[in-house]
Order: structure tokens, then C-alpha cells, then sequence
């Protein structure tokens, strides 16, 4: 095999979009035997923070077992050379959180936003910068907006300092060619780095994590076992083989990342991580992937299909962190009947 | 023989000001809008003042302090103004009525606690989100303990200004300081979110409670009240899904059209801070009105 030459940065998000497969219950003990077997891996970025970002310990979204701070410091511990990457949503999580979890070692800050409203990033970017973090600008739920109106948004990061700007893919509503258009945009209209978050939900991880690396992006997300919300995300001892196989580097040690996935990871799923027919529906009809096991329970407390919901939501135009309209949805569907 | 009212002025001709400008004249019993002031002679809210009759001055706050016989002030200029604001009203004798976050006064909800600070020389608005939550909150505490209050407030893209986009922290954390302060639940968390759906989507708030007690009959009794009773100064307030009971939690949603006057009618978070602005000011006037007219019977 011909390498490129290129470097890809991986950065492991098992345990922080991985957490919505979990329900965010991981243990420290989890997280402890998880990221040092990450590092020792050669994983170069490990994010931990609750599945919705730091301060996502809510109703809305699920308490955690363990407080962000704990998991944080816990991870820090855990390693000797990756760095700790924390993600934070502006309107759930603030600065005066962001700041405690740099307390605790966090290294690197993922400030997401919807891709319309990158606006509400600047003051959170801004202090990470200022405080000597690299700080990486996410674009939630890409697939809603053409390549033009995500170049402006990412400008906006980009101009607030970012060191980075990503695409995320968090209905995992895309195909490769809209990947292709969505990064290549960026790429040639930023001076900064792209990056990339796949979903899996239409069984396209690991294919579109490939064609926004060939088109470009030198940052990437992957889960061990494909963990996280909604189907899934790249799931990063495949992809680690298959940027193997397309000349890519990674630095990861690809024996130890499938022994993690084997060993370390599996055992701590609660379910099999797979394209269920409510999966398929996100993808298909471009909704959070992380409203998946929110839409069971609603499903079940209101004796509604989860399909239904999720179509419902669809057709709304929801958008990342609206869990509460699903139960809106069920409880509005369930009185139709 | 027309009601005596009491001259009132508005800083800041913005979205806000403007809207407000609009409720006051219409709607107010007990007010007299005197004037409306900014800081840019091109601002369109000035522009409109003129269109009807109202004085106005791009001189700022100091255009309003020379006109001796204004009462109350509403500010709805931002955070960092109203510090310097709040000094000058003051100093003058006017109360100040903040719809900015600069929480200079106590924070105020016409249903929950006006009573108490009827009286103060700096009163609060808190936050929209904290406007269409609050009383809920407030209400299902009536019946039991609330330990915990979490609100997500939904509010469409187009209605969230520059203020609230650059100072999205302050909103959260203003807005869970007020479920502890007014709502009186003993911890408060609040989440916003901004949508940019089109058409765009009226402002909905999600209130979770983590009960005490699930006293059914009467969490459901207080809420419908209570909406009744918000209903009665923003008339598009209403119930979205009512109160849903799991083991730890009830749930409750309500949404809020704009009245569609100067605002559209999906800015349902901007139209409950300028109702409650009027609603306030009306009370504080009314308030006045009656001292004033009691100590008048005394000198007689």
C-alpha cells in the first residue's frame, strides 16, 4: 500500500459521545481502565465530558453517574501523552464550567453550536484561547445547510481564534457527496484545519469519515466499538485500519486499539451499538442522534411507535439539545389517537 | 374627569423599547409615556416616536433626567448602560424599571413577587426564559417542595438579538438564579436553545420539577392558575402540554406568541419582558398614584 504521507488526527470520543449509549453512567473506575488503554494505544485526543457537553447532567438530557470534574481529572490521571479534549454547547454549559475543567486538566476545548448559529460560540472560544487551550469550532447538524452557509459560520470560528473547524454529521443524515461538497468548502475557504464527525445511522461512518479525509480533513472523531448516539459514530479501530490501508497515518497502534474495543470497551456496553429500525430513521430522515434512547423511553411511556416520533421530529426541523419536544411529540401523538 | 397617570419614560429604542413604547401607549392604565430616548438620531425606534406623537431625543438618558416630572424609567438599553443608568435615575429620584440582565434591583415577576418589591428603587425583569417559567415553578412549589427546577426555553433564531447571542452565558445563569431567587426551588439549571426553523417557531419553554410530593389534583389546580393569571398580561401564553407526572419528575410546557404588534408574533420571548415591563410599571404607577392621593387627603 502507497502512504500519502498524511497525518490524521484521531480524537477518541468513546467516552464522551460514546456516554449516550451508556445513558451517561460511567463509572471512574470506566472511565480510568477505558483512556489509559486508549493512550497506551497511541490515541492522540480523548474526550471525555457528558454526551451533551459539559453541565449536560440534566433531565433533559440525563444525569450522570459521575460529575464532569470527576471524569475529567480521572482521565487526566489515566494518561501520559494524549491529550484531554472536553466539548461544551454554549446555552447548556457556560465559561465558569469550561474554566473548571480546564482546572482539571483538560487540554483542549470542542465549543458546538448549531451550524446556523456559530455566533453564540465567541465568548467561549475566545477565553479557551486565552487561556492557552487549542480550541476546535463545531458545526452541529451540517447536513441542513448547503456548503455556503457553513463556510460563513466557520469564518465566524475561525475569526473568534479556532484552531480548528468541524463538520459534524450528528443526524448521520449524509452521503459521501455531500461530504465531499461540505468539506471541500471549508477547505478551501479556511486558513485553519477541517475536521469531521460521522454518524452511522445510514451504515456511512466509516465511508464518509473516509471521503472528508481525502477531501481534506485532518481532524477526526471515531468511538471504540462505534459507541455513541444514534447508530453510532466511526467506529475507530476500523477506521484506524481502513486509513491504514488508504495510506493515511494515524499513530495508533492498530493490534492495541482492537484489543481495547475487545476487551476494555465491549464488555461495558450495555447494547449491541446497530442500525435499529429508530436508527435508521434519524439518519434517514435527519434528526439528533442522540434523541435515540430518549425516544424509546417516550415511546414506551406514551404507547407510541418511535418511528412516528422520529419522523415527526424530522418533519419539525429539530434541532441538537430539543429532547424535551419529544415527549411534545409522543404526548401529542399519543392523543390523537 | 380623565384618570390621573404618572409621566414615564423609556432609554433605549431598540426591538425592545420600541415594542414597549407601542404596549404603553395602547394598553397602559396608569401610565403617561413622556418620552423615549437613544443614542443614535438614525435609529428607526426614535423614528416611529415620531410617527406617534411621542417626544424622543438621541441624547441619551440625559434628554430624559431634564424632564423633571418623569417618575419611572425602563432601560432597555443592555447589561453594561444600565450599571451607569441605574447611578443616574437614581440619583434623580426616578425608579428604574431594567429589562437589561444587569440585575442592579431584585428580580421581579408580576405573579410571584411584586408585592415584595413594589416599593424597591431598581426593579428587575430576569430573563424572558425566566418571565415564562418562573411561575410555573413558583406555582407546583405552592403545593410542595421543589428541590430542584430545570427550564429549556426554545426561542427561534430570528428573535435572538445580538445581546442574548454574545451574552448567552448570563442568560443561563440569570435564568437559573431566578427558578431559586422567585421561583423558589432550592437549586435552578436552565438550558436554552436557538432554532432556526422556518417559518419560525414560537418561544417554547420546557419547566421539569423534581417534586416532594406528587399531589396531582393540586399541581395541576395551581398550574392551570397560574397560566390564567399570565394569560392576563400576555394574552399569548398558554399551556402546551400540561403537567406530566413520572416518578421523580413533572413536566410541564408552555409556549408564548408575540401579540404581533411591533414584534412578530414567533418574538413570544421578547413580547413577555415587555408585558411584564408594562404590567410592572403599571403596578409601581398604580402604587404611586395611591400614596400620592393619600397624602393628599392628609394635608387636607
Amino acid at each position: 500500500m502507497k502512504s500519502t504521507g498524511k497525518f490524521v488526527r484521531i480524537v477518541d470520543n468513546t467516552m464522551r459521545d460514546g456516554s449516550h449509549a451508556v445513558r451517561h453512567q460511567f463509572t471512574i473506575e470506566d472511565v480510568t481502565a477505558i483512556a489509559s488503554s486508549l493512550d497506551d494505544a497511541g490515541v492522540p485526543v480523548i474526550e471525555i465530558s457528558h454526551g451533551d457537553g459539559l453541565a449536560g447532567h440534566s433531565f433533559q438530557y440525563g444525569f450522570a453517574r459521575c460529575s464532569d470534574e470527576e471524569k475529567i481529572s480521572a482521565v487526566k490521571k489515566a494518561v501520559k501523552k494524549a491529550k484531554v479534549s472536553v466539548l461544551l454547547l454554549p446555552g447548556i454549559g457556560t465559561r465558569q464550567n469550561l474554566q473548571k475543567a480546564i482546572e482539571c486538566g483538560a487540554k483542549i476545548a470542542r465549543i458546538a453550536t448549531h451550524c446556523t448559529e456559530a455566533d453564540i460560540s465567541e465568548q467561549h472560544i475566545k477565553m479557551s484561547k486565552d487561556m492557552g487551550l487549542e480550541v476546535f469550532g463545531l458545526l452541529m447538524m451540517s447536513h441542513m445547510e448547503p456548503p455556503p452557509k457553513l463556510l460563513e459560520q466557520a469564518k465566524l470560528m475561525e475569526s473568534y481564534g479556532a484552531d480548528a473547524v468541524y463538520l459534524m454529521d450528528s443526524a448521520g443524515a449524509m452521503i459521501p457527496d455531500m461530504v465531499r461538497a461540505r468539506v471541500s468548502a471549508l477547505k478551501n475557504g479556511l486558513k485553519i484545519e477541517v475536521g469531521f464527525h460521522a454518524h452511522n445511522n445510514l451504515g456511512l461512518g466509516i465511508g464518509n469519515t473516509l471521503a472528508a479525509v481525502e477531501e481534506g480533513a485532518t481532524v477526526i472523531d471515531a468511538c471504540v466499538c462505534g459507541l455513541g448516539g444514534g447508530a453510532g459514530n466511526a467506529q475507530e479501530e476500523v477506521l484506524v485500519a481502513v486509513l491504514d490501508r488508504a495510506g493515511y497515518q494515524t499513530g495508533i497502534d492498530l493490534y492495541k486499539i482492537m484489543s481495547v474495543a475487545e476487551e476494555v470497551v465491549t464488555p461495558r456496553m450495555p447494547r449491541p451499538q446497530i442500525i435499529d429500525k429508530a436508527a435508521l430513521a434519524l439518519g434517514y430522515s435527519g434528526v439528533y442522534s442522540s434523541f435515540l434512547l430518549h425516544t424509546y423511553r417516550a415511546a414506551e411511556r406514551f404507547k407510541v411507535a418511535p418511528f412516528d416520533i422520529l419522523l415527526e421530529l424530522g418533519r419539525l426541523r429539530t434541532v441538537g439539545g430539543q429532547e424535551d419536544l419529544i415527549v411534545d411529540v409522543a404526548y401529542k401523538l399519543a392523543n390523537k389517537k | 374627569m380623565p384618570e390621573k397617570k404618572i409621566n414615564v419614560g423609556i432609554i433605549g429604542p431598540g426591538n425592545i423599547g420600541t415594542d414597549l413604547m407601542y404596549k404603553i401607549l395602547k394598553y397602559s392604565r396608569y401610565m403617561n409615556l413622556k418620552i423615549i430616548v437613544g443614542i443614535y438620531a438614525s435609529s428607526d425606534g426614535l423614528k416611529i416616536a415620531d410617527k406617534l406623537g411621542v417626544e424622543n431625543s438621541s441624547e441619551g438618558i440625559d434628554a430624559l433626567l431634564k424632564d423633571k416630572s418623569i417618575k419611572i424609567a425602563f432601560d432597555a438599553t443592555t447589561a453594561s448602560a444600565h450599571l451607569k443608568n441605574a447611578t443616574l435615575l437614581k440619583k434623580a429620584g426616578i425608579r428604574a424599571i431594567d429589562l437589561t440582565p444587569a440585575a442592579v434591583g431584585p428580580y421581579v415577576c408580576p405573579v410571584v413577587d411584586i408585592a415584595a418589591h413594589i416599593d424597591a428603587s431598581n426593579i428587575n425583569l430576569m430573563t424572558c426564559g425566566a418571565q415564562a417559567t418562573v411561575p410555573i415553578v413558583a406555582a407546583i412549589g405552592s403545593v410542595t417542595k421543589v428541590p430542584y427546577a430545570e427550564i429549556v426555553a426554545t426561542i427561534s433564531s430570528k428573535s435572538a438579538g445580538p445581546g442574548t447571542r454574545q451574552n448567552i452565558d448570563e442568560f443561563t445563569q440569570t435564568t437559573a438564579r431566578a427558578l431559586e431567587i422567585v421561583g423558589k426551588a432550592d437549586k435552578g439549571k436552565a438550558i436554552i436553545i436557538l432554532n432556526p426553523a422556518e417559518p419560525p417557531i414560537l418561544m417554547r419553554n420546557t419547566i421539569y420539577t423534581a417534586v416532594k410530593e406528587q399531589k396531582k389534583d393540586e399541581i395541576i389546580d395551581a398550574v392551570n392558575k397560574m397560566v390564567k393569571k399570565v394569560k392576563e398580561y400576555v394574552p399569548g401564553y398558554r399551556l402546551r402540554v400540561p403537567p406530566i407526572f413520572d416518578e421523580d419528575k413533572v413536566t410541564t410546557m408552555v409556549e408564548v406568541e408575540g401579540a404581533g404588534e411591533y414584534l412578530p408574533k414567533y418574538a413570544g420571548n421578547l413580547d413577555i419582558e415587555t408585558s411584564a415591563a408594562l404590567a410592572v410599571g403599571d403596578l409601581v404607577a398604580k402604587r404611586m398614584l395611591e400614596k400620592e392621593a393619600r397624602a393628599n387627603e392628609i394635608d387636607r
